[in-house]
């Protein structure tokens, strides 16, 4: 395991910002932390990286205490938006992030060219635009080839875009076995991109698992007239109006079943859960 | 040394420290020369001071209290306004989590603030001391003076401007880490620098407690180490302490600023 929780918490007065996550990254994965906004994702990884202090558990990162440097060097992160010097370049901004980082000027080059910016290196970082921004934060975060890369929504304020170019950056670092954290409130893009998901409601990780193990079993849909003998027929089915629902995988054989038996087959198509809907069951948002 | 490295790039680069250290050079010039020489040349007013009083002032082997004389009101606000922008910039910027994520302790990292504002603290004195003393050259050049060179007794108000640049430095400092932005810090660094000492002052005349207390708060210890030196004739310099009882103040001052806002920065969640 790359970072592991136990009970990790963090209270400001009687309020549980987050109340006793225990969550695990494991090693060259994409792992999502899914949220809404406000639920505790940014404070747990501010967690992770020593910036706040829990009130009670504990947590790990690369097996050593948050915060620490032994810990730091080994995590490039980007928490909530790109905090740069707005007069200097970008070019310059990585170059003062490297001097504390303890790494050459190369790394400096690499990191721009990694994320798309060395024509736009001499600009003031005040000029870039938000993608820009965005992209020059993942490049600090890469300086020093880090075991771990903390990525806290990273598509905020982008436009589509924008949006786009992060994941397939994200993609692309996954190919090259980087293990990424990567919270989001955006589901469409954790189910894109992500291994494992932990989802986080009101300070809770209510659960963690893969996408797929998530979204649960696939269901078939069936629409066919008469539908009451076709629910008669399929053992197990549920008659939802004028549609049967049921957990069976074999489509062949289920309408050669209805075919054989004058059941007259509209319609056969698999139905899952999409993430969202299982987001929202989970952390009650609608 | 990371740490140093990389505030000493970034504070050379920002154009606020040179406005600032342009800033009062052309103050210290203005008010330390020009205006001297003006008067010395057909002026009607010069404020009580003799000419005799104005020729020393600007001679070049005086050039060291010429530095000092300007540290303690003036030259400390701008040097203090220069500490909590650096600072205090960071918060707004975000720029203090991109640095404590990148891999140095937390007091590293502040170490790293205070060695590169010090590195600047030494350049704005040395500059200053460089263009007082070339205006004091030119000066004495245009009016014939047979003048010297400053000997190596002007190592004393050199070290006392140190001292007053550092203490204003840590005050700033302080005020940055505990406003965590750098315009309140800066809103009250000014009001204290400027307005606040001189308020106590006055009412020092009425109670006795107060008047003493004035003597040895941040710009009144300042005051005193300057006049203590060979300061004299500007706004804030005073003579009611010895030269050694200021700077153990002075000192004790940095001590409690750099601690509080270490202490502040090492604890306190980044949020």
């Amino acid at each position: 395991m790359i970072v592991t929780t136990e009970k990790l918490t963090k209270r400001y007065g009687d309020r549980a910002v987050v109340d006793e996550v225990s969550l695990s990254v494991r090693r060259g994965e994409v792992y999502g932390f899914l949220g809404p906004n406000g639920a505790g994702k940014t404070t747990t990884i501010r967690m992770l990286l020593g910036l706040v202090q829990p009130t009670s558990g504990s947590a790990r990162v690369l097996g050593e205490a948050p915060g620490t440097p032994r810990a730091l060097l080994k995590v490039g992160s980007l928490i909530e938006g790109p905090g740069f010097y707005p007069y200097l370049s970008g070019r310059d901004n990585l170059r003062v992030h490297a001097a504390r980082r303890g790494v050459g000027k190369t790394h400096v080059e690499a990191a721009l060219e990694q994320v798309d910016l060395t024509g736009a290196a001499n600009e003031k970082f005040r000029r870039y635009s938000l993608g820009m921004k965005q992209r020059l934060g993942v490049a600090a975060a890469l300086l020093g080839q880090p075991e771990l890369l903390i990525l806290d929504e990273p598509t905020n304020g982008l436009d589509p875009a924008g949006m786009a170019d992060m994941r397939d950056l994200v993609r692309a670092l996954a190919a090259q076995g980087q293990t990424v954290l990567l919270s989001s409130h955006l589901l469409g893009e954790v189910e894109e991109i992500c291994d494992r998901v932990g989802v986080i409601s009101q300070g809770r990780l209510v659960a963690e698992s893969t996408v797929e193990q998530l979204r649960g079993d696939t269901v078939l849909l069936i629409r066919a007239d008469p539908i009451e003998k076709a629910h008669v027929l399929i053992e197990g089915s549920s008659l939802h109006g004028d549609v049967l629902h049921v957990r069976e995988t074999d489509a062949g054989s289920l309408v050669r079943t209805l075919v054989h038996a004058d059941v007259d087959v509209q319609e056969v198509r698999p139905l899952r859960r999409t993430l969202e809907e299982v987001f929202f069951e989970m952390t009650g948002v609608a | 040394m990371g740490s140093v490295k990389a505030e000493l790039l970034r504070l050379w680069k920002w154009p606020a420290t040179w406005v600032l250290i342009g800033v009062w050079l052309v103050m210290t010039l203005t008010f330390g020369y020009v205006f001297n020489y003006l008067a010395l040349n057909g002026g009607t007013n010069t404020r009580g001071a003799s000419q005799q009083q104005l020729i020393s002032a600007m001679q070049p082997e005086n050039v060291g209290a010429a530095v000092v004389r300007g540290l303690p009101m003036f030259g400390g606000a701008i040097i203090l306004v220069l500490a909590a922008l650096a600072v205090g910039s960071g918060y707004g910027w975000g720029t203090w989590k991109t640095t404590l994520t990148a891999g140095p302790r937390r007091i590293s990292a502040m170490a790293g603030t205070l060695g590169a504002l010090a590195v600047v603290v030494v350049l704005l004195v040395a500059l200053t001391f460089v263009v007082n003393l070339g205006a004091a050259i030119t000066v004495a050049s245009l009016e014939g003076w047979a003048f010297r060179l400053p000997g190596i007794g002007v190592l004393k108000p050199l070290s006392a401007s140190l001292l007053i640049a550092a203490m204003w430095t840590a005050f700033g400092v302080f005020l940055g880490v505990i406003t965590k932005g750098p315009a309140l810090s800066v809103g009250l660094g000014l009001m204290w620098a400027i307005v606040t000492e001189n308020l106590l002052r006055g009412v020092g005349s009425l109670l006795g407690p107060v008047e003493d207390l004035t003597k040895v708060l941040p710009g009144g210890s300042a005051g005193n180490l300057a006049g203590a030196v060979g300061g004299s004739g500007a706004p804030g310099v005073l003579t009611d302490l010895s030269g050694t009882t200021a700077a153990l103040f002075l000192v004790g001052y940095v001590v409690v600023f750099v601690g509080a806002a270490t202490a502040l920065k090492v604890r306190r969640d980044l949020v």
